[in-house]
């Protein structure tokens, strides 16, 4: 017998959980599959407090902004499936790997929440031990508690790396310094004006050209280069960084393999982050069934997420007629005004015009 | 150590083994490059290294990737241990064969 669901959520990061508590609000039966140990996504990595308007859980940390989403989960009965890798969507059937079984199960609609995976670059070495993801510095130091390196580079001056940054110099660890390829530093000024206060420098039109190390001890040094416009090492201006540790913090890539093996139209729009599938203001992709939110539509962070799993959510259960649509419908135009207004504002503008050329591709259907 | 650059961590597929791959066999399209060094066909499914493939097939070609050259996605996303798929109620034919699969069907 495959086991039925109404609604199958793929994630159960910012995005899939509040998918899932929109749609289960209107009566929808939903249960989430999420391929980690802790349900959260990266929530439960973020130590800091959001930006943002009260409304959307800001001003309050990541972590418990996780733990807020996942009681809301409890009240409205979803269930979460932990350690479920989703590793195929068939025609109305996921294929779900647990560590001990692999089951079917079959959806009457789909919420794809698989967020982002991390950018990597090439450079010399750049397989040594010692060399992480910024995602893997946050997830040893935050979510296990253990002290990553003694000294980092890191490695872009997206708000990844320089809240990670921050974070490293709280746990006592040194931060050499914060290369950025670009002229200009790509997180938030209020970011990177708190980093430089601690003595961090961040330098624009640098990246690594090498590592140095073994196989043993793993990292003992960096190289860094002044490059010119066309990215490339600008010779003699080498320089030698003393570390132990380089975190790469390059940009992410949205995970939409399932979205592209299920049929769905997709597109490449670089200012999301690459691949994407094209859909609707209401998360609906080219397969009416099936829906997304969060990273995977396009890279942005958890406040956008939030709000694109609840739109999905409630667009999922009236694709289904399950609860009342008029209401459903109010809601999501509030949500959609919410959402503008966030991406209006100073947190958001990065990611609009990405998002109007993907509903532009959307509308030519 | 050698200056030659990891390109794909689960093959150990170097970027002067995928250089010398486009050269040799006029490569184009990432499932080429793919198909004749192994670089995307290890654990990750070449979420590592796709877009670096991407990358080194657009500077070598002189132009940049277009959607045709990209790699063609299919399930399974991670490794399904054949213990597992063999107790699974259902065959994994039987899944395949009812769902859509990738492009070329």
């Amino acid at each position: 017998m495959i086991r039925k669901v109404q609604m199958a959520v793929i994630g159960g990061g910012p995005a899939g959980l509040s998918a899932a508590v929109a749609a289960a609000s209107q009566g929808v039966t939903v249960e989430i599959f999420d391929d980690n140990f802790i349900p959260g996504g990266q929530l439960i990595k973020q130590t800091h407090k959001f930006f943002g308007a009260k409304q959307h859980l800001c001003g309050t940390r990541g972590m418990d902004i996780a733990q807020i989403l996942l009681d809301r989960c409890t009240q409205h009965n979803v269930i979460i499936n932990q350690q479920a890798t989703v590793t195929g969507v068939y025609a109305n059937t996921l294929g779900v790997l647990y560590p001990d079984k692999f089951e079917e199960v079959e959806f009457k609609s789909l919420v794809v929440a698989t967020g982002a995976s991390e950018n990597m670059i090439r450079f010399v070495n750049n397989e040594l031990p010692g060399i992480y993801g910024a995602g893997a510095i946050q997830t040893l130091m935050n979510v296990f508690g253990i002290r990553p390196a003694q000294n980092v580079l890191m490695v872009g001056s997206g708000n990844i790396g320089l809240i990670v940054s921050y974070q490293l110099k709280q746990a006592e660890v040194e931060v050499e310094c914060i290369v950025e390829a670009l002229p200009q530093v790509g997180g938030y000024q209020v970011h990177a004006s708190k980093i430089q206060r601690m003595g961090i420098p961040i330098l624009t039109n640098h990246t690594i050209i090498r590592a140095e190390g073994n196989e043993q001890e793993g990292v003992t040094g960096a190289i860094i280069s002044e490059i010119d416009k066309d990215f490339r090492p600008v010779p003699g201006t080498e320089k030698y960084l003393s570390v132990d540790t380089i975190c790469l913090a390059v940009g992410l890539t949205p995970l939409a393999d399932l979205l592209e093996q299920c049929g769905c139209k997709m597109t490449t729009i670089s200012e999301l982050g690459g691949r994407v599938a094209v859909h609707n203001h209401y998360m609906q992709t080219s397969r009416p069934d099936v829906f997304l939110a969060g990273d995977v539509s396009g890279i942005e962070e958890a406040v956008t997420a939030t709000l694109e799993g609840q739109l999905a959510g409630l667009a999922a259960a009236k694709y289904m007629n399950i609860g009342n649509p008029l209401i459903i419908q109010n809601k999501m135009n509030e949500i959609l005004i919410q959402l503008n207004e966030f991406r209006d504002g100073p947190f958001g503008e990065k990611a609009t015009y990405g998002s109007q050329r993907l509903l532009k591709e959307y509308s030519y259907e | 150590m050698k200056d030659d650059i990891i390109i794909c961590r689960c093959q150990d597929v170097t970027e002067q083994e995928i250089v010398d791959a486009i050269k040799k066999y006029n490569l184009s399209t990432v499932d080429e490059v793919k198909r004749v060094t192994r670089a995307g066909m290890g654990h990750c499914q070449g979420k590592t290294c796709r877009k670096l493939v991407e990358q080194i097939l657009s500077r070598e070609l002189s132009r940049p990737v277009s959607a045709d050259q990209y790699t063609t996605l299919r399930p399974p996303t991670r490794a399904v241990p054949l213990d597992l798929l063999a107790n699974a109620e259902q065959s994994f034919d039987k899944v395949v064969s009812r769902g859509r699969g990738g492009h070329n069907e």
